[in-house]
């Protein structure tokens, strides 16, 4: 990127998840649903003496992305961490059943997801975990269908349940911002200890959760720069593609391979993992 | 957390109701609906203990004016400093009073 492109260019990281959806959907056609004025916050929040959000963090809507219906799920990163809990939870599930719903009726509406969350939400737990178990269902039920597009762009990232989520999506578009991972820098670091996993070694971190590593490896389709027409102009391509082909978790027999090829007293480093992929890739088939 | 609530004169009720912000670090999220003619109430929700004055003070200010628009506000608060509760309230209001050109309608 350039000093002009640079200086044209609209960070998509930086809007908040309405905004965000606002520049997605294509003008006038977007209609929020359980919208921050039905004030469905989290009851659970307020009991641990915790502000709530009005829409508990998370911005449904129906609308059309270049025409191609769709419903938009955005998680709002700045609200404790992107994290689910049960009411955005049973949002984000409720509005993938009832695109389940229209797609068995021959009405497609393809979802996309702008999964900005550090994963389930500590003060809500089970009934957070139950909400994402729900998501991971409806999405695999969605893929029969339809792509489900699921979006990472900014430095919270994706991570527990709801990066499996993220690995069930059929099309994945990161940035270079973005991170994705089962567990967190810091929650690999209390639990293995600082010589497996030092969470502030923000180079290292990037080097094998980031966006860049993540497409290298085979587990992205997308990298794509921070800028709201880039990552529209993505997600245009995504949703209009049709593309119901079988997900890369369903290549398990793969995945299976190359964990047994990996020697865990050996430090991961991001060009040897590159290189495990490859070789795994060539060996049995890509992973996607 | 600490709540308040708050009660000023005020003028007429804007057209439409308002969002701005979020709850994230040093954010605020306000909710606009047009209140009753001649009232406006605030309604706060923070997660900073002991600094109701402050906060009187901010939005006394901002209600200072009696022909300002009715409106109900409900702020949820994570920490903000005065000004961004400042420009939040503003955000809102103009959302809130904008007519459909874009600009602040004449009497808001």
């Amino acid at each position: 990127m350039n000093t002009s492109e640079l200086l044209q260019r609209q960070s998509f990281v930086e809007l908040s998840a309405r905004a965000r959806v606002a520049q997605l959907l294509d003008g006038g056609s977007g209609r929020e649903l359980l919208g921050p004025f039905e004030r469905l916050t989290s009851p659970w929040l307020a009991l641990q003496d915790i502000v709530t959000q009005s829409d508990d963090g998370v911005v449904i809507s129906r609308g059309t992305v270049d025409g191609v219906d769709v419903v938009i799920a955005a998680i709002e990163p700045a609200f404790q961490g992107g994290s689910m809990g049960e009411v955005g939870g049973a949002k984000i599930a409720g509005a993938l059943e009832l695109a389940v719903e229209d797609a068995a009726n021959g009405k497609p509406v393809v979802p996309v997801l702008l999964l900005e969350t550090g994963g389930v939400r500590l003060q809500e737990a089970n009934c957070g975990l139950a909400a994402i178990a729900e998501i991971h269902a409806a999405i695999v039920a969605l893929r029969a269908w339809v792509p489900v597009v699921g979006v990472v762009t900014g430095p919270v990232g994706c991570f527990g349940g709801m990066s499996i989520a993220a690995g069930l999506c059929s099309h994945l578009i990161v940035t270079r911002e973005a991170r994705l991972g089962l567990n967190g820098p810091q929650v690999i670091e209390q639990e293995a200890g600082i010589e497996e996993f030092d969470s502030r070694d923000r180079p290292m971190i990037w080097s094998l959760l980031g966006g860049q590593q993540r497409h290298a490896t085979g587990l992205v389709e997308d990298l794509c720069d921070d800028d709201v027409r880039a990552v529209r102009a993505r997600i245009v391509e995504a949703v209009q593609s049709g593309d119901t082909a079988p997900a890369r978790i369903e290549n398990i027999q793969a995945f299976e391979t190359l964990l047994a090829a990996i020697e865990p007293d050996v430090l991961a480093e991001a060009d040897k993992v590159r290189a495990a992929f490859e070789q795994q890739a060539n060996h049995a088939g890509a992973f996607s | 957390m600490q709540t308040l609530s708050l009660d000023y004169k005020a003028g007429k009720p804007p057209p439409r109701r308002a969002l701005a912000g979020v709850v994230g670090s040093g954010d605020l999220e306000v909710l606009l609906e047009p209140g009753e003619n001649g009232r406006s109430t605030v309604a706060i929700k923070t997660s900073v203990e002991g600094v109701k004055d402050i906060w009187k003070a901010v939005i006394d200010r901002i209600f200072a004016d009696v022909s300002a628009p009715a409106v109900a506000l409900e702020i949820n608060d994570f920490g903000a400093t005065p000004a961004v509760v400042r420009l939040r309230i503003a955000q809102a209001i103009e959302q809130a009073t904008a007519t459909d050109d874009g600009q602040q309608a004449s009497d808001a």
